[in-house]
């Protein structure tokens, strides 16, 4: 008899025993299920492993298919980057937060911005009324990036940008700030987020139409590759994706769906996949369900290592890796006794490291009240160096692997990833599937399935659904000053005064003729910038050359 | 009749939003006063042009209305717009999302955009869709778009309501031309390839054509071609990449095939073709009245909606009646085989008849 | 006929985290409420004005940017401007308790939190309406 019958029979005489004193002793649900809604059984034995093959589905850490992750000796290594988001205000305040971070410990910068700016409106825009320097800081001019990397080297820390369709403004005023202190566009290292897609599908700050938005995100490509060579010039998000109520699989099926529809973007437009495939980064949630998350991210990297290889015929290794930044999932926090919220980041923070993530934002207790306070947001960072420095996961690499549970969770997200990407290529890729409207409806439809498990107490969520308390409503919340959006608009218009409009002009008038035809647009973007035209202006040029786009909503 | 619904109606002749906006709330809600009140709209305001948007989901009607919306105003035109949802057949609730593409006109003091749920009508419209473009007309808008379910049934209500209907296709659904296939062809007045710059929209048209081809020729009693690709074909080939190049919308009149509507490539998306595509309307409209096909369509129009809502009042008054002789009672003993179903029927309408002149 | 509460479900000011908004526009449907779904990005002007062309009962608003002490004033602002005193408004977001007060005294008639259950929302309408 071989090992495999022996187990095999061990295990019916185990399930066979289980089920007799299962009729005494009965299980708490008659059903269990992972944080995204999938099946858990009692017991996982190397039965669930049979058709796994070691080298053809894990491989060695650094090599192909990196399920093990894309290091060789991963945090025994360089820890990962731990990288708090921050912003808000004026430019001095961020400017202020970021070097309280830094002298903290923390090792790279994560620049919010404000909404206006992220959707290319200036302060004074008739929209941006009430919203400048809310979500993060306000951004009109090359003026106030000088302000917001005041005194930060921009040689010696690494900087991520969550900004989107006018990412190529943001990445010009970056560049200029840089040459003003020196450091050349080549020593630069960062991120931009610039991952149109999921703005249209789950976040929200679009501006325009799909096709001349993959141009200017092809355009960045090409332009970094040359002349920005450490540009992380893309962040393919799921965390977004995520938040907006989709579960694992599809977090991780929409976001490479949008990766593929980058790639292909790029391709077309002439570049070559070992050039900008190695730049390609991805950004993910973590959730509670500590071992589904983990496998998330090892399927991950799997799909997408084969998807470089098999479908693009990517060569160089760096093209294969998928390498990831993670948040902690802001839609876990509850309002209700906000301390419980450390609890499920570390949880959470726990599986982005034990899944190997390359950086880390761990969210503020108080996140589902206001923007954090300097106070929650150190906490936070404590968080991530507890897990550093004390909990010992950072000391082996991937040391969940060969977990039962953890290798067939693997699996099984890989194939319900697998299963999307089919369904997505069959209707003619992710920029079709967006537009007809399925990727937010399957999103939808998840949002709301969880939130009538969690009404119907199917799914408890601690001090929201269970356990609930009376308490104070908490104090010391961080409050924007009101007065940011004038002062903002004040600025605006003493620089409008002060600089040379004519130079203004003629650099808008060079951008809007690049704009109608197919030359990169970011050297024209650049010398707007540098002429200190403003982030509007700039944007409102493209608005006019390429239209606005209109959402497409299902229910 | 009830003075407050009158005074209603007098609001809603001056052009007060509110008062349009509630008069729609109480036709919706079957409120007999509001009925009654429309009386006071049969001379108010002058006939409007109105037309109808339909085609299958995802064809981008919304836009394609948004566009023509912004078109008409720039004519300096006063817009009403009744957009058509479809109510859950499970709760009676309805998401109505189709304005959501209209909203740059939600502030301006020339247009009206109603959102409706068709609350159980199947015909892609709802029941008091042709009441409300009543009140639309007689508050002075004289351009109404009405723009159907589009959830692919065979919408062809939208004929006794509209004076000009404008059929959307898009290439890429697959299933576009089937749905078209379905009968529902035989209302469109105009024929818009939306989306124009996919591919496939030329097949599209010509499939289009193809078909109006056949329709004409059984109905001008001739043998039809079998293959799109004769005359139809052709046809095709010429007006639409030809002088006119391939973008955006082309207007080909009846004058090329006799008998044939137009059929449009438009983008909504950008607007390219939505000119055209108002000219087409246009054209629609000189013909029709000059040839006195408006006139008739609309007599057409009037006596089906009075059938229908004769129709609907009979039902109304027999369903509402109980114990011997009545609805249930005659079914029962249909059922029971004491009765034939037509015998059934006539003793209801004479009971109803009856009834009325008690 | 019953008479349906029809609701402008409205997001105003520029965030794009419509999750919120989406799910409490199909548990109102599902409770048999029509709900006119605006989309992102509205101004108070438009959410004002799409309520009186829709004979909206009630407006519910949905905003995380923060800037929801600028912008549902607004929306209550406007109505009274237009003499209206019959919809019903509340709000719904990443809104701080102690900004409740202020907006109560504004007219906005409820805010609902983070967490707080679709059911909740619906009863609350139901129980609130201003036209019956």
């Amino acid at each position: 008899m071989s090992d495999k019958e022996e187990l095999r029979k061990a295990r019916d005489a185990w399930d066979e025993k289980t089920a007799k004193a299962m009729a005494r002793f009965p299980e708490r649900k008659a059903k269990f299920v992972t944080g995204s809604d999938a099946p858990v059984n009692r017991l996982y034995t190397p039965l669930d492993l049979s058709d796994q093959d070691y080298i053809k589905d894990l491989g060695m850490p650094g090599e192909f298919p990196f399920t093990r992750g894309v290091q060789s000796t991963m945090y025994r290594g360089r820890l990962w980057t731990m990288r708090q988001y921050a912003g808000f205000g004026t430019a001095e305040e961020s400017n202020a937060r970021y070097r309280y971070l830094l002298a903290q410990g923390q090792t790279g910068l994560s620049v919010a911005f404000d909404l206006p700016t992220q959707i290319g409106y200036d302060s004074d825009h008739a929209l941006a009324a009430g919203e400048v320097g809310k979500v993060g800081v306000a951004i009109d001019s090359l003026e106030d990036m000088e302000t917001l990397f005041s005194s930060i080297p921009l040689d010696k820390v690494s900087t991520s940008m969550t900004i989107n369709a006018p990412a190529a403004v943001l990445l010009a005023m970056y560049i200029a700030v840089a040459e003003k202190q020196g450091v050349p566009a080549k020593a630069l290292e960062g991120t931009i987020q610039n991952d149109i897609l999921k703005e249209y599908v789950a976040r929200g700050t679009y501006i325009f139409p799909p096709e001349p938005s993959m141009r200017l995100i092809t355009d960045i490509f090409a332009y970094c590759s040359a002349e920005v060579p450490n540009w992380n010039t893309i962040s393919i998000s799921g965390y977004h994706i995520r938040e907006a109520g989709a579960t694992a699989v599809q977090e991780v099926a929409f976001t490479l769906a949008d990766g593929i529809a980058y790639v292909d973007a790029a391709i077309k437009a002439g570049l070559d996949v070992d050039e900008f495939g190695p730049r390609l980064s991805f950004f993910f949630n973590a959730h509670n369900d500590l071992f589904e998350e983990v496998a998330k991210f090892r399927a991950a990297r799997r799909v997408w290592a084969h998807i470089m290889r098999d479908r693009f015929h990517a060569k160089n290794p760096k093209s294969l890796m998928l390498r990831f930044h993670t948040q902690t999932g802001g839609s876990t926090l509850t309002a209700q006794q906000p301390k419980n919220n450390v609890v499920r980041v570390a949880i959470q923070a726990l599986a982005a490291v034990l899944g190997g993530t390359q950086s880390l934002h761990t969210n503020s207790m108080d996140e589902a009240l206001a923007l954090p306070s300097e106070e929650s947001v150190k906490l936070a960072l404590r968080t991530q160096q507890i897990l550093a420095y004390e909990s010992g996961i950072a000391e082996t690499v991937d040391p969940l692997a060969g977990s039962y549970y953890v290798e067939s969770l693997t699996s099984s997200i890989e194939k319900g990833v697998n299963a999307y990407l089919d369904r997505i290529d069959a209707m003619g890729g992710a920029v079709k599937a967006i537009e007809q409207g399925f990727i937010q409806q399957e999103i939808q439809d998840s949002a709301y399935a969880w939130q009538m498990d969690m009404e119907r107490g199917d799914r408890v969520v601690v001090g929201l659904n269970k356990f609930q308390a009376k308490e104070e409503p908490p104090k010391g919340l961080l409050r924007v000053d009101p007065l940011v959006g004038e002062r903002q608009i004040a600025k605006l218009k003493a620089l409008k005064a002060r600089r040379d409009n004519a130079a203004v002009d003629a650099a808008l008038a060079r951008l809007k003729v690049a704009a109608q035809g197919t030359d990169n647009l970011m050297p024209p973007i650049l010398d707007a910038v540098k002429a200190y035209g403003t982030l509007g202006e700039i944007c409102d040029v493209l608005r006019g050359v390429f239209g606005e786009y209109s959402p497409s909503v299902m229910f | 009749m009830d003075d407050s619904c009158a005074a209603l109606a007098e609001q809603c002749v001056a052009g007060n939003i509110r008062a349009i906006a509630r008069f729609i709330t109480l036709l919706e809600n079957e409120d007999t006063q509001a009925f009654a009140a429309l009386n006071y709209f049969k001379d108010s305001g002058q006939a409007a042009q109105v037309i109808g948007i339909t085609g299958p989901p995802g064809s981008g009607k919304s836009t394609l209305t948004d566009k023509l919306v912004a078109g008409f105003r720039a004519q300096g035109r006063r817009v009403g717009v009744l957009a058509v949802d479809p109510s859950s057949p499970f709760s009676g609730g309805a998401i109505l999302g189709d304005r959501l593409r209209m909203q740059r006109h939600a502030t301006d003091p020339g247009v009206y955009i109603r959102s409706l749920a068709s609350r159980g009508a199947l015909g892609g419209v709802s029941r008091v869709t042709g009441a409300a473009v009543q009140v639309l007309e007689a508050a002075g808008y004289d351009r109404i778009l009405i723009e159907t379910v589009g959830v692919g049934q065979s919408e062809i209500d939208i004929v006794k309501i509209a004076d000009c209907v404008v059929l959307v296709s898009v290439p890429g659904l697959g299933d576009e031309i089937q749905i078209l296939k379905a009968g529902i062809m035989e209302i469109g007045d105009i024929f818009v390839v939306n989306k124009a710059d996919r591919d496939g929209a030329d097949r599209v048209v010509r499939e289009i054509r193809a078909m109006l081809e056949t329709q004409y020729m059984l109905a001008a009693g001739q043998k039809p071609h079998a293959e799109p690709d004769t005359l139809a074909g052709r046809m095709f080939e010429e007006s639409v990449t030809g002088h006119h190049g391939n973008t955006g919308g082309h207007v080909d009149g009846y004058g090329d095939a006799p008998g044939a509507a137009p059929v449009l490539k438009t983008i909504a998306e950008n607007g390219e073709g939505v000119a055209d595509l108002i000219k087409a309307i246009e054209g629609h409209f000189a013909r029709g009245i000059s040839s006195g096909a408006m006139a008739s369509r609309r007599l057409e129009r009037v006596r089906s909606q009075l059938q229908d809502l004769v129709s609907a009042q009979v039902m109304q008054s027999i369903a509402g009646e109980k114990g011997s002789g009545s609805l249930d009672d005659l079914a029962t003993q249909v059922v029971e085989r004491r009765l034939d179903l037509y015998s059934a029927s006539k003793l209801l309408l004479s009971r109803y008849f009856q009834g009325e002149k008690r | 006929m019953d008479r349906k509460i029809r609701v402008v479900v409205a997001k105003p000011g520029l965030d794009g985290h419509d999750r919120g908004a989406k799910v409490i526009a199909r548990a109102l449907r599902d409770a048999g409420m029509e709900v006119i779904y605006t989309g992102l990005r509205q101004t108070p002007e438009q959410i004002v004005d799409t309520a009186l062309q829709e004979d909206a009962d009630v407006i519910a608003l949905s905003i995380l940017s923060g800037a929801h002490n600028h912008l549902f004033p607004r929306v209550t602002e406007l109505l009274a401007e237009k003499g209206v005193d019959d919809i019903l408004v509340f709000g719904g977001g990443v809104i701080p308790e102690e900004d409740i007060p202020f907006l109560k005294s504004k007219g906005i008639a409820e805010i609902f939190g983070p967490g707080t259950p679709t059911q909740v929302t619906v009863d609350f309408i139901k129980t609130n309406v201003k036209r019956k």
